[in-house]
């Protein structure tokens, strides 16, 4: 294999893994407007979308375990919202994140103990492990277009829903001002429970989609959930197209490194990212002025 | 000082020091010595504990990464001890530095003679690459706000976690086994042997016990008071001149010291150290301690970090241990973000008063009846013989 | 010479222009009252003085040394206390370690001192301890002072806030509307607890929208309109001054000279 088509290689096997922790990204962003709340159990909604959908693929078809995962997911986003977030009002931002963080762990234990700690993956949508399609030299799974699609037409109807939808623009509305938004009538509420719902959903769907190329286990969701935060603030916290960009450079970024790195060094890249954009650029690269710093409140 | 406050000062550590002696008496007479061990293990982490309550409690800064600095601490003096010299050969600088004790000699579990750095320059190597790393994360980190700055250390943290697994050097996996016990004084030796369980704890104790009335008095005193201020009003404090960036710093280097002094005693003493200390479910571990004890509460920390982890090490938890430290968070944070023990220590007191306990000291001035409130947030204020004063 | 020196002051936000190009000086001894009608720039103006926020361009001089490189922290050393508008006070702390906070700058004790109790440690603490209550006894709140700062009544945590500034020994102390929230008696003893402040020698710069207080007190008024200074001098020459009447004052202005309690109502331009 020629250099170059090696380096495609690592470059598409970049922008898949990047194209999950874009929609993990998203997820962020979207409860991060709607709620203020960076929601680090976001990671294990990616995990349980798969591992739900390993379980339902056993009795039925499999779009229709995916899409059963999906909505099992959803509604568990919502039920999470309305649970622990509803009610604290009085809470400071930092406090409901620790309260993510404990959520986010006693999900993994949960899905440990429903499940066990085998990994297990959904079947490949089209063909199976050795299929390849040939791409400018380079052979790539027909997952990895899966995934590409299905990631990159979700970010499109999300786009769409959040400009042409009334919910949607009710949505944006509840991100940028939450007062008027009330005044105007809408369900402040309803609103965040939704974010939480469609974050949810969105990496549930993402889940499934990686699950043939990356396997699906319970310990999965929190590298993914803080990878995703390196790319949503990598793009800027609060832009939901940036978050799509920061979620296929940190893949990218962490694609180089394998090439370069010793595999058990393959993480930590994303991670050091995460460190430099806070250290050196709170606000990401397209995101508002000040932000993360002293001088704030 | 009057007596009273002498006494109410000197209760606490009377009372730990008794009901620690109280609970090796009874293990001893139970035959239950061996939970010693976990005991022991469960105070080494509570020094962890009460570092970071003195940074998230009192200062007001969230870490989630405590436990690279607690592994950092462990893994230096277990390579620094375990690691082979002998390669310098018998010559040149060798002998000298054995003279110092600086070099040790000594045989390994196998009956190889190995030559390795001693235990107390390991340790003083432990304590200069924990206050070097905290300062140079804390640096950059604590000028972040909030949730970036969680996340900051929580990225830390994990790196130091995934970089420990990958390193060979460090045992991968597996961590580091064979860690040599470690001589302190004659007849005070750090190590996991059955006849030396009491002193160990003993020894546990007495650093916990000197690490709670340290904190206890930088708490009560100038340096307490800014970083209480910085925690509830950053701005109000810098205006006030109140260097905080300095202050934030001081404070988390003081809290990695001792994770990593713990890390240290707690690698002599269990023989060994692994990777996982360092991971995210560990470092969340310990704020959820810190919530537990009651955030800004040195002596509840200390308390409910040893009582839980000691639990924890007993396999009380059994296979659900990370889940209920998760759900501990949640509902600790959730119901009681001032901490749990904070409405039953007011009880507690109001209990007092009413048999008869007099208010404590710092709060009496001028006797008036709004005194007597101390530091309950009381819904209201009586003022007694000021005309012209309403209660707005 | 002037003890504070405001020169070419220049602070917007996106669009909006804060300050315009401010000068003025504040003489050592004197009471300045800054007025103008509410976005004026006035609180913004302290915030730019005290190194919350750093001007986009101009200087600030304090006892001829500029202010330009120092932070918040080392311009509150350098002799500047400043109130805030909203009283700031540490809520779960007593009143009496609200106002020890203030001693910190003029106290010693870093952390080994304070946690290994170094000999004089104690008697460092007796001395910030005896401190603060004179200052709190100067604001009388001394009854108070076991209390949780957050459970005090607005009023009370002015004063209270006043006092742990002036327990910082400032040279200007900068208060950002002190008698918003109070009611006339304790607007009464605010006015008479700043002039014995000023007589202590401690130069006062402040905002305020009281009109009877302002002109009663103040020996110098500055008023800002949309960042700029449209009219500066003592108070009789100010409350004449026709564009002042037009922007702020209203036309009802011979009532405040009277010092009666203020009619004047403010008047958005």
């Amino acid at each position: 294999m020629t250099g170059a088509s090696l380096a495609l290689q690592y470059l598409l096997s970049g922008v898949t893994k990047g194209s999950v922790y874009a929609a993990v990204a998203i997820g962020f962003n979207l409860i991060y407007s709607a709620t203020g709340v960076l929601n680090l159990a976001q990671g294990e909604f990616v995990m349980l979308g798969g591992m739900v959908a390993v379980s339902l693929a056993h009795y039925v078809a499999l779009p229709v375990a995916v899409t059963g995962a999906v909505v099992i997911v959803a509604l568990l986003g919502c039920l999470l919202e309305i649970l622990f977030f509803r009610g604290l009002r009085r809470h400071s931002v930092l406090h409901l994140i620790i309260i993510t963080i404990g959520l986010s762990i006693v999900m993994q234990e949960a899905a440990l103990h429903l499940w066990d700690e085998k990994v297990r993956s959904l079947p490949y949508f089209t063909g199976n492990e050795v299929s390849s399609l040939h791409f400018l030299g380079a052979a790539i799974s027909p997952q990895v277009v899966w995934v590409l699609g299905t990631v990159g037409a979700t970010v499109l109807a999300l786009q769409g829903f959040l400009q042409f939808t009334l919910p949607g623009r009710a949505m944006r509305a509840c991100s940028s001002n939450p007062e008027a938004a009330m005044l105007a009538g809408i369900n402040l509420r309803n609103m965040r429970t939704l974010s939480f719902g469609l974050s949810a959903a969105l990496g549930a769907l993402a889940g499934c989609v990686i699950s043939p190329i990356t396997m699906t286990h319970y310990e999965m969701g929190t590298p993914l959930a803080i990878k995703g935060f390196a790319a949503a603030i990598l793009g800027g916290l609060g832009n939901p197209m940036a978050a799509v960009l920061g979620g296929l450079l940190v893949g990218v970024v962490e694609a180089a490194s394998v090439s370069r790195l010793p595999a058990a060094y393959n993480d930590v890249a994303a991670f050091v990212i995460l460190l430099l954009v806070l250290f050196v650029r709170p606000r990401g690269l397209f995101g508002p002025r000040q932000c993360g710093t002293v001088g704030e409140g | 000082m009057p007596r009273m406050n002498r006494i109410r000062c000197a209760l606490p550590a009377a009372l730990f020091a008794l009901a620690a002696t109280g609970v090796q008496l009874a293990m001893r007479a139970t035959g239950t010595d061996y939970c010693l061990t976990q005991l022991t293990m469960a105070l080494y982490y509570a020094l962890v504990a009460l570092g970071l309550c003195l940074v998230m409690g009192y200062a007001g800064q969230v870490s989630l990464g405590h436990g690279a600095f607690f592994a950092l601490g462990g893994y230096t003096s277990a390579i620094l001890t375990t690691h082979d010299l002998s390669w310098l050969g018998p010559g040149g600088a060798v002998p000298w530095l054995k003279a110092a004790g600086l070099l040790a000699a000594r045989q390994d579990l196998y009956g190889n003679r190995l030559l390795t750095v001693s235990p107390w320059a390991a340790f003083l190597a432990a304590m200069l690459l924990g206050a070097a790393v905290a300062c140079l994360i804390g640096y950059p980190a604590l000028r972040l706000r909030g949730h970036y700055l969680a996340l900051a250390t929580l990225a830390f943290g994990v790196i130091v976690n995934k970089l420990l697994l990958a390193s060979s050097l460090a045992g991968a996996a597996d961590g580091i086994n064979g860690v040599p016990e470690w001589r302190l004084l004659a007849g005070l030796t750090v190590c996991g042997k059955g006849p030396a369980r009491a002193s160990n704890y003993y020894l546990a104790c007495g650093l916990v016990l000197l690490t709670l009335l340290a904190l206890r008095n930088l708490v009560h005193s100038r340096v307490g008071r800014a970083l209480q201020a910085i925690r509830d009003g950053e701005t109000s404090a810098a205006a006030l001149g109140i260097d905080t960036a300095r202050y934030k710093l001081k404070a988390f280097v003081l809290s990695a010291l001792l994770a990593a002094m713990a890390g240290v005693f707690f690698t002599h003493y269990t023989g060994g150290i692994g990777p996982s200390e360092a991971g995210a479910l560990k470092s969340v571990r310990y704020v959820a301690l810190v919530a537990a004890g009651g955030l800004a509460n040195l002596w509840g920390v200390a308390l409910m970090s040893t009582a839980l982890n000691y639990a924890s090490l007993r396999g009380w938890f059994g296979t659900y241990d990370n889940a209920v430290f998760g759900a501990l968070l949640i509902l600790l944070v959730s119901l009681a973000p001032q901490g749990p023990l904070t409405p039953l220590g007011g009880w507690l007191r109001r209990l007092a008063r009413r048999a008869g306990w007099k208010p404590q000291p710092r709060a009496r001035l001028a006797g008036t009846a709004a005194a007597q409130s101390g530091a309950d947030p009381a819904p209201h204020l009586r003022i007694e013989g000021r005309p012209g004063h309403g209660a707005a | 010479m002037a003890l504070l020196e405001v020169a070419n002051l220049r602070r917007s936000f996106g669009g909006l222009v804060a300050l315009q190009d401010l000068s003025f000086a504040v003489d050592p001894g004197r009471i300045k009252a800054v007025i103008g009608p509410n976005g004026a720039g006035k609180t913004t103006l302290f915030n730019v003085i005290c190194g919350l926020l750093k001007p986009d361009t101009g200087q600030v001089t304090f006892r001829g040394r500029s202010l330009a490189e120092l932070d918040a922290c080392r311009i509150a050393r350098a002799g500047l206390a400043r109130t805030f508008q909203t009283p700031s006070l540490f809520p779960r702390l007593s009143v009496l370690e609200n106002v020890m906070i203030g001693r910190h700058a003029r106290a010693r004790g870093e952390f080994a001192a304070c946690a290994l109790r170094w000999p004089g440690q104690a008697r460092e603490e007796r001395r910030i301890r005896q401190a603060a209550l004179a200052q709190l006894e100067y604001v009388g709140l001394a009854g108070l002072a076991g209390c949780a700062a957050g459970a005090l009544a607005f009023g009370q945590r002015r004063m209270a806030e006043l006092g742990r500034a002036l327990a910082t020994e400032p040279e200007l102390l900068l208060l950002d509307e002190p008698a918003s929230g109070l009611n006339t008696k304790e607007k009464e003893e605010l006015g008479e607890l700043l002039g014995r402040i000023r007589r202590g020698g401690i130069t006062i710069l402040l905002v305020e929208h009281d009109m009877s207080l302002v002109m009663g007190l103040s020996d110098e008024i500055l008023v800002l309109h949309n960042g700029v200074s449209i009219a500066e001098g003592p108070p009789a020459l100010v409350q004449n001054d026709p564009k002042v009447i037009g922007v702020y004052l209203g036309g009802e202005s011979p009532h405040v000279a009277s010092g009666k309690e203020s009619q004047v109502r403010l008047r958005e331009p």
